[in-house]
């Protein structure tokens, strides 16, 4: 754990963050390391998304630090956040392709934004990504042509465009057939192992996640319920994430919203 | 009384926030602007969108409303003996009025909702987020050219709307119910001044342009990204837009030719 926390790309210390009066982070320490696969795991809407858009700096924590390679992120001005975010890719979930630009077009975009390479060389890199992602083939079909998964793999191939640090991934398996799925988990550790890119993954998806996390947080109430390894969390006692890992109905995690006793409220005769 | 008094500070202040985020977001396109220079395309681009698909709507109704005018204003000129004055009250209503507020209208009828539908979709499908994440500023990249071209489609709108009502206004007048076409294009050219009438229009039609503009970008930039707030942000773009031109022309009209 110490070498983990020094080895760091990205540091999160006491975050805390609220939407309204929703705490959504209620003093959060992380650290993601370099080189690995960290999943971020938990119930939807405990703010996992948000995790990532506060580690991007799209959004702002109310107090606590962020530094991602050393950088403060609130700190840093607009055009060296920009710089930092071109070293950072990110896989949404809905992919969030330019809709009036072709899969080629698409993937090309950052680098006709970012860099002065010329058409010729730009051709070439696009079809090797596209070929990473193995979606060479698919290059002129429009975005509204392509089914979620293919979506989400040329979003990929956008997001390492310009070869990035690290990754970070949205709920890359949420809605995906098992054949998509399985192309998605192969890509994501590809990329980390071959590429070395550091990589964020945030999922509920318990079994893909296992398989390819090197190091799993688990939150839940805007609180770090428990951190580990996958075969040590799944060899906890801790009630809650044994719940959350085996998937069972009740538990910590209560199956009936907070309501008065079924009785009580069968014999009052008010709505 | 109290919660009278609570809802009108309520209403107001998020009045004044949302002028505040309005402004904010003008002063960003704004700054954004020499990129959009230094690339033509995204303006190009817009400029198709936003005004050559509304040629024809501003076209045809330009062509109709002349004809309408002319028939309606024959009507009262020719029982004062009048109706050699029916070019130039044509032109002159045309240019002073009709052309800058109802270009100005179907604009936004045409693409101002369309514009705020797309930036809301956009929104909502969280493209604006993933450009943000490569690096691409949307308010320099999506939000500036869209407002360029809004701006500069609206005035050109706005003359074509004028030039084809005065083609309108002659064919009924001229054409079909005989009005001399000497009196007719002579009247016109006498009594139109540059500018009183001209540039007095054309400073109108800029005027809603930067409204028509300025408020589709920001509704589609500001609204709930979901398919009921897109709905209500595209709404809100035309009824705001059309209380503005019309309070506007008001304004500007009290200013200009209260002599």
């Amino acid at each position: 754990m110490d070498q983990l926390r020094q080895n760091s790309l990205v540091r999160i210390r006491n975050l805390h963050f609220s939407h309204g009066d929703r705490v959504i982070f209620d003093g959060i320490d992380m650290d993601i390391p370099h080189g690995q696969i960290t999943a971020i795991m938990g119930p939807s809407g405990t703010g996992k998304t948000t995790l990532l858009k506060l580690i991007a700096g799209q959004l702002v924590p109310d107090i606590g630090t962020i530094e991602v390679d050393g950088h403060d992120i609130q700190r840093l001005p607009t055009s060296q956040l920009y710089k930092l975010r071109m070293r950072m890719g990110m896989l949404f979930q809905s992919g969030a392709l330019l809709t009036d630009l072709d899969v080629f077009d698409n993937v090309a975009f950052p680098l006709r934004e970012h860099t002065r390479l010329n058409n010729a060389m730009i051709r070439k890199l696009v079809l090797l990504k596209l070929e990473a992602v193995g979606l060479r083939g698919a290059r002129h079909l429009m975005p509204a042509e392509l089914s979620g998964g293919m979506a989400r793999r040329v979003a990929l191939a956008r997001a390492i465009a310009l070869d990035p640090m690290m990754m970070m991934y949205d709920e890359p398996f949420s809605g995906q057939d098992p054949i998509s799925m399985g192309v998605l988990v192969q890509l994501i550790r590809q990329l980390n192992r071959a590429a070395h890119i550091s990589s964020i993954l945030v999922s509920h998806d318990i079994h893909e996640t296992l398989q390819i996390a090197d190091y799993i947080y688990m939150i839940d109430g805007g609180k770090i319920i428990s951190q580990g390894a996958p075969q040590s969390l799944q060899t906890q006692q801790d009630a809650w994430t044994d719940q959350f890992i085996q998937g069972r109905p009740d538990g910590p995690v209560a199956f009936h919203y907070a309501a008065p006793p079924l009785a009580d409220d069968l014999l009052e005769s008010a709505p | 009384m109290i919660r009278f008094i609570t809802a009108v500070g309520h209403s107001t202040l998020q009045l004044l926030t949302s002028l505040g985020r309005a402004s904010l977001l003008l002063l960003a396109m704004l700054r954004g602007l020499p990129s959009v220079l230094k690339r033509p395309r995204l303006l190009i681009d817009q400029m198709h969108s936003v005004g050559v698909l509304t040629i024809s709507i501003v076209s045809i109704s330009g062509l109709f409303v002349g004809m309408v005018l002319a028939l309606q204003s024959h009507h009262i000129l020719s029982r004062f003996g009048a109706d050699s004055a029916l070019g130039l009250m044509v032109a002159a209503a045309l240019i002073r009025e009709l052309g800058p507020v109802l270009s100005a209208l179907l604009f936004t009828g045409r693409a101002g909702s369309a514009l705020t539908a797309e930036i809301g979709l956009m929104k909502a499908t969280e493209q604006l987020s993933s450009l943000e994440m490569m690096a691409v500023n949307p308010k320099y990249h999506i939000l500036a050219p869209r407002f360029l071209a809004s701006f500069l489609s609206v005035p050109l709108l706005a003359a074509l709307f004028s030039s084809l009502g005065v083609l309108g206004g002659w064919l009924v007048g001229g054409v079909i119910l005989g009005v001399d076409e000497a009196a007719f294009w002579g009247g016109m050219q006498g009594g139109i001044d540059l500018r009183n009438d001209l540039i007095n229009g054309v400073i109108k039609s800029i005027t809603f342009g930067f409204v028509c503009a300025w408020i589709a970008i920001y509704q589609g930039y500001d609204c709930v990204p979901t398919s009921e707030g897109v709905s209500r942000a595209t709404t809100r773009t035309v009824v705001q837009t059309s209380m503005a031109v019309l309070g506007l022309d008001f304004i500007l009209t009290a200013l200009m030719f209260n002599h």
